[in-house]
């Protein structure tokens, strides 16, 4: 006798399948932000499996700070070519250099909050009506609120004491020209389900969430990795290190832990044993406590 | 975890009076489920504000406002895993004023706590809480009865309260109701078993959790698939390929099937059943699959595939539980956009019934204006019929929210009669 329901991973998986879908059926321009990192992979991998036998019928955007990994955007370009899809890049540097914006100085400067206004001008220029994201709800308070559709006014703002209730699986992404909306497919997943849907789907990552012996340089409580940004203060030293990274962002201030996980089944293994947030490691969160938020009211991802 | 785990979404209602915030604390503390940057985070606040010891309220705490005023105010979304299933907490606000939430935290729920002090039993808050319940339908309730370190674990205390409840529940439409004495301050039957109540010869509340049967809570006998979109590849490999996606809302489809498209009502049969892994001999709720026909047909998004035998009532008229959500009022006769499963019409609220008085949850029938976190009884006329179902039925065909096109705003929830 076969059994009628489903094991958790299938349930959010089919959950992230008809937001993705939702999505393609209420927006006319939607795209799927893609940072490289393992979360927008796997919104990238649920897309695929949303629209087969048909492909993704919308675009990847790229928020580029230019402070990249090398690693992150050759597997951007490999899975662009793999998908057949167009890809849109926004570049902080052209921000920059159009003077949108100004670069932050000091020693932890970076170009995190930098993106915000990139990622607007790009979903203004190029017509997004909703921008997909791999956004969780257990990542970080200020996301634990946040809507599957989530609303977003004519310059770009989150307001959360404001958000459109949402009931049963009834989504409602009308909206007025000049306003779009942000969706997080994988809203219900926590970053043990992430590695544990990787792991059964094999699907594949950048080798930086591998164990790997890289140059890193301790600070705020991680291993920085040494980069041509990288501004090393007086006490600081460059060190070899055995290291992998959780989460991928900026260069600059995406820290990695020591460890020996080089397989999916041992990262997924010792994610289950740890015992910090994956954003711990992250400096931009640790600025205040309200941080993320105050990103997202202004139209952060 | 293993293959055959599944996810639990449980709703909490209660106001931080309750221990509610104190109780979902030592869930994810009790089931390790709280990170140490997380734990140094609250342990530094709870100094702050001058708590002894670590206030596990404060993991609840979303935005800055609900921080400075200590408070919930919308549903926010918490998650644990115990080696038996992942769980997905809707924590609401318990205040009249949130009704609206409680309401949208409850639409997904298979669970509900409801917290009782065991100090006050059973009180109008207990109540309306309750109804929520039942009116949304959540398939099992649980009482927790809190706070029993106050009335010293005494199982008197504990058999009052659930007398008081089972007085006022019976008029409630829910099938199952467990009552489990607990204390969530001193983590007593939350977790692990009481060292104070040999009386209670029930599980404790995670127990109950990882172990209440949930599968039959999904119709499985009404097959009902509303089309989201219409899948035309139209390359190489699948140059005539015609799939209608969606998310099998109830019921189960099988590749052979006589089925019938409501509402042109054409007929065909089940072709395939596809995902991009493996073509499937059959799909159940609450499956995301693509499905193509025998036959060549005109089917679009808000469609519904449905087997033949076995049809949902096609209405232009249908009675409503509705729950008003929104801060500017319904006006009368005004339109308003409808959605229900995948299809949009335009629909008029003709009458209002009657409201209940959510704080007696007596029927009102001398007011009639709809103000937010009302709930009532109402007639709604839409422009084409709508292929429903009874939500007690089918919360997925059952189930239709309002819209205002004037600002787009989601403005009622409502479960069809």
């Amino acid at each position: 006798m076969s059994k009628y329901y489903l094991n958790y991973l299938d349930e959010l998986e089919s959950e992230a399948i008809f937001i993705l879908r939702e999505v393609w059926a209420q927006f006319d321009n939607p795209v799927i932000l893609f940072s490289g990192g393992k979360d927008s992979i796997l919104v990238t991998h649920l897309a695929k499996k949303a629209f087969y036998p048909a492909k993704i019928p919308f675009p990847l955007m790229h928020v580029d700070t230019g402070h990249n990994f090398p690693e992150t955007i050759k597997f951007r370009d490999d899975i662009i070519k793999d998908l057949g899809v167009k890809l849109i890049v926004g570049s902080v540097q052209e921000s920059i250099d159009e003077g949108r914006v100004a670069e932050e100085r000091g020693k932890n400067a970076t170009r995190n909050a930098l993106q915000i206004t990139t990622l607007l001008d790009a979903i203004e220029f190029n017509r997004i009506d909703c921008a997909i994201g791999g956004g969780r709800r257990d990542e970080e308070k200020a996301r634990a609120k946040e809507r599957f559709f989530s609303h977003r006014d004519d310059f770009g703002q989150w307001d959360p004491k404001n958000q459109r209730p949402e009931l049963w699986n009834i989504f409602n992404g009308k909206h007025f020209e000049g306003e779009h909306f942000r969706a997080f497919p994988i809203s219900n997943w926590t970053e043990m389900d992430v590695w544990n849907y990787i792991k059964r789907e094999n699907i594949a990552i950048p080798s930086l969430y591998f164990a790997h012996e890289r140059e890193v340089v301790w600070r705020q409580d991680s291993w920085i990795p040494n980069s041509e940004f990288l501004v090393l203060e007086d006490h600081e030293e460059i060190v070899v290190k055995k290291v992998r990274f959780r989460t991928l962002g900026d260069i600059t201030i995406t820290g990695g832990i020591e460890s020996d996980a080089d397989t999916l089944e041992k990262i997924a293994d010792e994610v289950s044993g740890m015992r910090q947030t994956e954003r711990g490691n992250r400096s931009d969160d640790k600025r205040s406590e309200s941080a993320m938020e105050d990103r997202k009211r202004q139209g952060y991802f | 975890m293993l293959d055959n785990n599944q996810l639990l979404r449980f709703t909490t209602a209660g106001s931080v009076d309750d221990g509610k915030s104190t109780l979902i604390g030592r869930l994810l503390y009790d089931s390790k489920s709280i990170f140490e940057d997380q734990l140094k985070s609250i342990e530094n606040t709870s100094k702050k504000k001058g708590h002894d010891g670590v206030d596990l309220a404060l993991f609840t705490d979303g935005l800055k406002d609900e921080r400075e005023q200590g408070i919930t105010i919308d549903v926010a979304y918490r998650y644990f895993t115990t080696p038996k299933r992942k769980f997905i907490i809707a924590d609401t606000p318990g205040h009249i004023q949130y009704t609206r939430n409680m309401v949208t935290g409850a639409s997904t729920a298979n669970a509900a706590i409801i917290l009782v002090d065991a100090r006050h039993g059973v009180i109008e808050q207990t109540k309306r809480h309750s109804f929520i319940a039942s009116l949304l339908q959540i398939p099992h309730i649980i009482v927790c009865i809190n706070k029993m370190d106050l009335v010293d674990y005494s199982e008197e205390a504990y058999n009052k309260v659930i007398n008081q409840f089972e007085e006022f529940s019976s008029k409630l439409l829910v099938h199952d109701i467990r009552f489990i004495p607990i204390s969530a301050l001193n983590g007593d039957n939350v977790v692990n078993r009481s060292q104070h109540m040999d009386w209670y010869q029930g599980a404790p509340l995670l127990h109950t959790l990882e172990t209440m049967h949930i599968s039959s809570d999904i119709n499985k006998v009404d097959a009902r698939f509303p089309v989201q979109t219409v899948l035309r590849p139209q390359n190489e490999t699948h140059r005539d390929y015609r799939g209608y996606a969606g998310r099998v809302a109830s019921g189960i489809l099988r590749v052979g099937d006589d089925i019938t498209v409501m509402p042109s009502g054409f007929t065909s049969k089940i072709k395939t059943i596809d995902t991009l892994e493996e073509s499937l001999e059959e799909a159940y709720a609450p499956m995301s699959v693509s499905v193509t026909l025998e036959d060549d047909i005109d089917i679009s998004r808000g469609d519904m595939i449905v087997r033949s035998n076995n049809k949902p009532e096609p209405l232009q008229d249908i009675e409503v539980m509705l729950c008003w959500l929104h801060n500017n009022p319904a006006k009368p006769r005004a339109k308003y956009s409808i959605r229900h499963t995948t299809n949009e019409q335009k629909a008029m609220i003709k009458e209002v019934v009657y409201k209940i008085n959510i704080e007696t949850l007596d029927r009102v029938t001398e007011d009639k204006e709809l103000t937010m976190n009302d709930i009532s009884k109402v007639k709604i006329r839409t422009t084409k019929p709508l292929m429903v179902d009874s939500y007690r039925e089918n919360r997925t065909t059952g189930s239709i929210i309002l819209i205002d096109d004037a600002t787009n705003e989601t403005v009622a929830a409502g479960m069809i009669v």
